[in-house]
């Protein structure tokens, strides 16, 4: 089973017909999907940075175009960290922990109380963008939620060449 | 004289072999455990010297569970079973060890399994001996069941007087006899009050239950004609796969059953790990969801004032995805066990994943225990998913459970995005709550229990590239369905005033979680009635995905001295629909001023009472979101405001739409002022947030002071009781100084429980068996 870069393309702009994405879901995986994945978002970025491995709809882990320094960045081309680190670290932060925050995004009793969970929101520090949204007890540690083996899946899993990276 | 003799037992000769049932189990995992392959089987010799034959005997034997369980569910007359298919069927090989199961709540791939290795490490084939014909019955939570409602039916099953394996057949009671009516009830805080509680005794002999097992069992609960039906259900099924397991062997021969049954397991365990490799990326994830457990409040009634506390559920998981398509899932950090319902055994959270599984990452036929044998479980003894005591209550450890396993599907989604598998993506499950249960004097006049099972149709999570679905799943039953209201109105003496999607409940997101629903309750035609709610309200125990939202939070509505029996009499208006905006309520405009109205977080209460023409609104819960709000489709937002999936305030707020509304009531959003109004947002966002590093600075003064709800203390302290890993991490993480720490003594909350426990293991003959890393 594979799929055309443009298919895989209206698939990353959430516009692939339903026929497509059904038959996406229900047969055995596309070896190649990832390939046409960095491809399709490749494209759509206004860097030259090489995107090694996608994070979230607006942040990937880039090599540098300039130093090969495999760094996490935004699609506005903000730089957050090396890719080793807790990007959440180098973000900006909104913390709703009162009940006039979060009545601003829900109706009144459909919220979490502070005195229990509290909203951290976690932009990009250039564009605003909205990367996360963790809803933890107060106190809770700033998680470091994803520390991809890049190495073992490019060499083992999809036989690719790992890209350059200069630490 | 008198006296049965090993010969009589059959000691050692139930397998033909001269080996107990233990020493075969033993040999078994021996070999597994040195060569990394189930049984030692390197090779699939079945499977690659006769493909056809083994898909055959594949196809027969699947085909065949799912049969009987179909006919069988329609013997049952309790709508949980019936209509919600909340029954499953298990085909097990002589170790225990699952070979296939039927569709329906599969999480009991294991906890049969348990049940029949519980009853081989303590030698029932020496007593109570195990005979063709022979019937167990289970649900004993200490040994690995969920909880006490899901009633277990084993039946060996022999071949030329050899005991070949065993069939599980599950159902979910609608009652069990606890302190309080329903199935997965609340107010009893231990074991000794989750109802009738049965360890693999023998029911039945010679393919009959006996009549002492009929007797005692059928009074000891409040449904007996449900009890017995169910039982009926359960024996009917077992025996309908015995009887395939019978033609199978004449049509192919003992040789290849036996053979099929071992290498389908390796095959299984294969499976799963070319399904990792397949759809997922090595790498640690590390994840955390939390659960409210509000036990102060005064509508919270308990027989014991050490359980009067607010605490909360901690369930961070470290999952590690090896480069060779093994994975490990750690829970380090994990809270202690709690003087509630909603314990789980290890068995329950190691078998219970598979439920979940198969529906993201392993949706295929072949769910057995391979998948289990390709699986590193930490689960630190001592915390609510291994608890280290033998009073503990497991009547909803669901609660718990499926708000763990929300933390694995942001893991497992987290892979298949930065795979480009988008379509796989899922946020996360919705808190499948709430639970509407209660009971007393029915319609009929008799005495009756009810759990309503509506909460199998909530709304689901967010996926990369489209919306959740609207009341659509739960987590536990992967065939979900909030049934009919017919069907719910003749098993409960509630009418409905109302059955909607609820407004907001979905998470906001560029993709918004799944909206859940709502249907408003009148009590009616009941006598001496109770009812509670069980669900989560101060905590959402979901998050949404890389900006979404999570869904939103559970709150109660409960109406008592309505006047509603006048209002109708006299046609005067009445409170009908959905609760659709709670900050403007409009049920109680609809009430007469003597209405005493209980409008709140508190989503968890004991039994209270309720008269005819009382209300009770039953909220079933929403998905979390995926994505930043304000990149969601301007189409979308319209179309959700036009439905009443949004309120328009908060399509303003968090999507920065830009709207109106015609005098027909039609939302349109102007596209271009909206994306002015984004551009804004965005804007703000950075005026209010703080670099995270700065705010960490103010945290950690907050936790220096020790400047948190009790609650939040409480669930600190009790993990770190646990673990001195997770304890030197948090301390790490927030360098706070070397003697700094937190105890739950100085919290001034109940904490009885804390330093003094006693493991089932330590009983006298009990030989408890285990199955993860502890």
């Amino acid at each position: 089973m594979s799929y055309t870069n443009e298919q895989v393309s209206h698939l990353v702009e959430g516009s692939l017909d339903w026929e497509t994405t059904f038959r996406m879901l229900s047969m055995p995986k596309d070896n190649s999907r990832f390939e046409q994945y960095l491809a399709a978002l490749q494209a759509k970025v206004g860097f030259k940075d090489r995107i090694v491995l996608p994070l979230a709809p607006h942040m990937y882990i880039v090599q540098s175009a300039k130093t090969k320094q495999w760094l996490i960045k935004c699609d506005c081309g903000h730089e957050f960290c090396d890719y080793k680190e807790n990007w959440k670290l180098h973000a900006s932060i909104y913390v709703r922990d009162t009940e006039e925050a979060m009545t601003e995004v829900y109706p009144k009793l459909m919220a979490p109380d502070t005195q229990w969970q509290v909203y951290r929101e976690y932009y990009c520090p250039t564009c605003g963008t909205l990367h996360d949204v963790e809803a933890p007890t107060p106190w809770y540690p700033v998680i470091h939620d994803f520390e991809p083996d890049i190495e073992a899946f490019y060499k083992e899993w999809v036989h690719l060449p790992v890209p350059e990276r200069v630490d | 004289m008198n006296m049965m003799s090993t010969k009589e037992i059959g000691l050692g000769n139930l397998l033909a072999s001269g080996m107990t049932l233990k020493q075969h189990r033993d040999a078994i995992l021996e070999r597994t455990q040195s060569t990394g392959y189930y049984n030692g089987l390197e090779k699939l010799e079945f499977r690659d010297s006769d493909p056809i034959g083994y898909e055959k005997l594949f196809s027969k034997l699947r085909g065949g569970l799912v049969h009987a369980r179909e006919t069988a569910k329609k013997i049952a007359a309790s709508p949980i079973v019936e209509q919600e298919g909340e029954l499953c069927f298990t085909l097990y090989n002589a170790a225990g060890d699952c070979i296939l199961t039927s569709t329906g709540i599969i999480i009991h791939v294991g906890t049969m399994g348990a049940a029949i290795k519980y009853m081989i490490e303590n030698n029932w084939e020496a007593n109570p001996t195990i005979n063709p014909g022979d019937m167990f019955t289970t649900n004993d939570c200490a040994i690995g069941n969920v909880h006490p409602c899901d009633i277990a039916t084993i039946v060996p099953i022999f071949w030329a007087g050899k005991l070949i394996g065993w069939v599980g057949g599950v159902t979910h009671v609608i009652d069990t006899g606890a302190v309080t009516p329903g199935s997965m009830s609340t107010g009893q805080t231990q074991r000794f009050g989750d109802g009738y509680m049965i360890t693999c005794r023998k029911t039945g002999i010679n393919d009959e239950p006996l009549r002492d097992w009929l007797h005692e069992s059928q009074r000891s609960v409040r449904t007996p004609k449900y009890w017995i039906l169910d039982e009926k259900t359960r024996i009917a099924g077992c025996h309908m796969i015995r009887e395939l397991v019978e033609e199978v062997i004449k049509a192919d021969g003992l040789e290849a059953y036996e053979k099929f049954s071992a290498e389908v397991i390796e095959e299984g365990r294969r499976g799963l790990m070319s399904r990792i490799k397949a759809m997922t990326l090595p790498g640690k994830y590390r994840k955390v969801s939390f659960v409210d457990v509000p036990f102060k409040h005064e509508d919270i009634q308990v027989s014991n004032a050490f359980a009067k506390l607010d605490s909360i559920m901690h369930s961070p998981v470290e999952m590690t995805i090896k480069p060779d398509g093994k994975w490990r899932l750690d829970f380090e950090g994990a809270s202690r066990w709690g003087w509630h319902t909603f314990n789980a055994h290890q068995v329950a959270f190691t078998s219970g994943i598979w439920v979940m599984m198969s529906q993201t990452l392993v949706p295929t036929q072949r769910i057995n225990d391979g998948a289990y044998f390709a699986t590193e479980f930490h689960l630190p003894k001592g915390t609510w998913c291994n608890p280290d005591d033998r009073r503990t209550g497991h009547a909803y450890a669901w609660h718990f459970l499926v708000s763990g396993w929300a933390a694995l599907w942001r893991g497992l989604s987290q892979s298949y995005f930065s795979r480009g598998y988008l379509e796989e993506v899922n946020a996360g499950n919705a808190n499948t709550s709430n639970w509407l249960q209660g009971g007393g004097i029915n319609q009929d006049g008799e005495i009756h229990a009810v759990n309503s099972f509506e909460a199998s149709s909530c709304g689901t999570g967010a996926c990369a590239v489209k919306d959740g679905l609207n009341h659509a799943a739960a987590i536990w039953n992967p065939e979900g369905d909030m049934g009919d209201i017919e069907i719910w109105e003749m098993a409960e003496p509630l009418l409905y005033l109302g059955r909607n999607v609820k407004s907001n409940s979905g998470g906001y997101g560029k993709y918004r979680g799944g909206c859940g629903f709502e249907t408003l309750r009148m009590v009616w035609n009941a006598q001496d009635w109770t009812m509670f709610f069980m669900g989560n309200g101060y905590m959402n125990s979901d998050w949404g995905m890389m900006g979404g939202y999570p869904s939103a939070t559970g709150y109660r509505f409960e109406a008592h001295n309505t006047g509603l029996k006048e209002r109708i009499a006299i046609g005067d208006s009445l409170p009908l629909g959905g609760d659709i905006d709670p900050s403007a309520p409009d049920y109680e405009r609809h009430l007469d001023a003597t209405a005493v109205v209980k409008r709140d977080k508190q989503c968890m209460t004991t039994e209270d009472c309720y008269e005819n023409h009382d209300l009770y609104l039953n909220y079933l819960r929403g998905g979390p979101g995926f994505g930043d709000p304000i990149d969601r489709e301007v189409s979308a937002i319209e179309n959700d405001l036009n439905q009443k999936f949004l309120l328009p305030e908060f399509a303003e707020k968090v999507y920065g739409a830009v709207f109106t509304q015609d005098a027909k009531g039609v939302f349109s959003i102007d596209a271009e002022l909206t994306r002015q109004r984004r551009t804004e947002i965005r804007k703000e966002r950075l005026a209010r947030a703080l670099p995270t590093r700065e705010w960490m600075k103010e945290e950690r003064e907050r936790i220096i002071n020790k400047h948190a709800a009790v609650q939040v203390q409480h669930m600190f302290a009790t993990s770190f009781g646990l673990s001195e890993k997770f304890t030197q991490e948090f301390k790490d993480f927030w360098s706070l100084p070397a003697d700094w720490q937190l105890l739950e003594d100085e919290l001034g909350v109940p904490t009885y429980g804390s330093k003094h426990r006693m493991d089932l293991s330590l009983m006298p003959d009990v030989k408890t068996v285990v199955q993860v890393e502890e």
